[in-house]
């Protein structure tokens, strides 16, 4: 194990909460908290972790986003991640675009690890590990909540609907974290000083020959439905005559 | 004529009931021509079940035993080529489906939409964003293979009584070596599975320890209920993970969902804003849990749960 990537997101911090446009074009994202994407750290830690049991591994991390997003990598950088590169851009990018992206990068790094978070916090969409493993024709280990390195393999436990499922896959390969892989670090202040050093390559998506654009048209945003105000019980006898009523027990 | 494949989730013996909410998104989208894919080592006895899902033309089986267990890098190659002859390729929005349908996407070179939840035209639909807190319409080019995973608990389950045909399929495809199954292990089986139950219980940290969830355990047995748990539960040790109910954890809709202990944090609340009804227990008042329960009592749970088992 020589090298690890792992994929950094900026996204809105998981406690704020999101509110939709009255015009309904979007979400409003002016002045809003901006963090690494939680599943991402996780990912992050991860590759800490296999840093620092191992010897002369380098962690790589990567984000694409708009300028602004070295405020993450640097968030990565104080972690331990020890260089960074940012493919800027101010498009949005669907994840087989940053897939794509994440691809011409693994080619010219070669790394013997892809770590990402299962899904960012923003779309929800849970793709771009998958994407990226599929189109670089290598294994993908998602939903990781345990990872062992060894001779070339990894083994990795995946958090899946029946249980824990256990599969071998050969490196390089990709694996998308879950929550319960592990606990991240605080960066302590020093750290964060030490991180302003370190290397951080700003390229672009023309750089990479990538070719940004919306594959999918969002054409409308709305808040959700929400439910009706309940009723409230007195006491156990009087919930259970309710549940009785609508046929529950 | 939109042409749907969907790829069906089993475990060799049952059909996962995931596959019903994919045919009734499918036939949401009127006028089509609906597939079911089942890849397996032996699919005969899950092909039967599929067949008789109500909207469903054809099941195709693809048996060989590379496929005895679902690993994505396996399976997406075998049905980039089945999808050759489809407009649609749709996957449940089970850790199965989440896998397996981006891999299918990339290797396609399109885009996936992920968790359907309504349709509004054969390459028009809306999805969450934001764990729900946003419901965004996405519109795809109807010029390339829509690829997407449906939200389960955004649709019911179509009805049996189908009678759809049944042909076995050879892919001849390449697969890669590289990834292997070494074994599974599934909690508690004794029980309701927490994904599809009808009903739910859960806990959260004001049960005070693992030693109290045997409270909900109890009064699960007599209502025939699985059992979930808030992640601040799951956090502080008293729940396994795999029970754990939210954003993070498992999204459910069942018909009955009790929260026990639980306040409603926003991602605990994500995860069960489709269970059509839904009972809090709290001695909080001011919980957040109240706000969307339908069926609200306040009071202390440890004299609530026993009382609500004897009564039941």
């Amino acid at each position: 194990m020589q090298k690890i990537m792992v994929g950094i997101k900026r996204v809105v911090d998981y406690n704020v909460r999101v509110r939709v446009k009255p015009d309904g074009s979007g979400v409003m994202l002016d002045g809003v908290k901006m963090s690494v994407n939680p599943f991402d750290e996780i990912a992050l830690e991860e590759a800490l972790r296999i840093k620092e049991h191992g010897t002369n591994v380098e962690v790589v991390a990567v984000s694409i986003g708009v300028a602004d997003t070295q405020q993450q990598l640097r968030t990565a950088l104080a972690m331990g991640a020890d260089r960074a590169i940012l493919v800027q851009t101010d498009t949005a990018v669907e994840p087989l675009i940053a897939a794509q992206t994440f691809l011409a990068l693994a080619k010219r790094e070669n790394p013997d690890l892809f770590l990402l978070g299962k899904q960012a916090i923003d779309d929800d969409a849970n793709q771009t590990g998958q994407m990226l493993a599929a189109i670089w024709e290598r294994p993908q280990a998602t939903y990781a909540s345990k990872v062992e390195i060894a001779d070339g393999k990894a083994t990795v436990t995946r958090e899946v609907d029946a249980g824990l499922e256990t599969i071998e896959i050969d490196l390089p390969a990709v694996v998308t974290v879950d929550l319960r892989l592990n606990e991240p670090r605080y960066v302590k202040l020093p750290d964060i000083m030490k991180a302003k050093k370190k290397p951080l390559d700003v390229t672009s998506l023309d750089a990479l020959g990538i070719t940004a654009g919306a594959l999918l048209k969002t054409v409308k945003t709305e808040p959700p439905s929400q439910r009706q105000k309940g009723i409230l019980v007195k006491d156990v006898p009087e919930l259970v005559a309710v549940l009785k009523k609508k046929g529950l027990i | 004529m939109p042409k749907i494949l969907i790829l069906g989730e089993h475990d060799g013996k049952t059909l996962n009931p995931a596959t019903q909410k994919c045919v009734t998104c499918a036939a949401a989208i009127g006028e089509a021509e609906i597939t079911i894919a089942l890849l397996g080592a032996d699919t005969a006895a899950v092909a039967t079940q599929a067949a008789a899902i109500q909207g469903v033309q054809r099941v195709l089986r693809v048996d060989r035993p590379e496929n005895a267990h679902p690993l994505a890098a396996i399976f997406a190659p075998q049905i980039v080529a089945l999808a050759a002859d489809y407009t649609h390729v749709f996957g449940p929005s089970t850790s199965f489906g989440k896998d397996l349908t981006p891999r299918v996407a990339a290797l396609l070179g399109v885009p996936q939409v992920s968790d359907l939840m309504a349709v509004e035209g054969a390459y028009r639909f809306k999805r969450p964003i934001y764990a729900g807190n946003a419901i965004i319409t996405v519109e795809a080019d109807p010029a390339r293979k829509l690829v997407a995973t449906v939200r389960v608990a955004s649709f019911e389950a179509a009805p049996l009584g189908g009678t759809a045909t049944i042909e076995s399929k050879a892919v001849e495809v390449a697969l890669p070596t590289h990834t292997r199954y070494l074994g599974s292990k599934s909690g508690s089986t004794d029980r309701p599975d927490l994904q599809t139950a009808a009903k739910v219980i859960s806990g959260g940290r004001a049960l005070g320890s693992a030693e109290n969830f045997k409270l909900l355990f109890s009064l699960a047995a007599k209502l025939n209920a699985a059992v979930g748990a808030s992640r601040a539960a799951v956090d502080a040790g008293y729940a396994a993970n795999e029970m754990q109910v939210g954003q993070t954890g498992k999204i459910i809709s069942p018909e009955l969902y009790i929260a026990i202990g639980i306040s409603g944090a926003i991602q605990h609340l994500t995860g069960i804003k489709d269970a059509r009804t839904i009972v809090a227990i709290n001695k909080d008042g001011e919980a957040p849990i109240f706000e969307v329960a339908d069926v609200g009592l306040v009071g202390d749970l440890f004299q609530i749960v026993p009382e609500l088992e004897r009564l039941v």
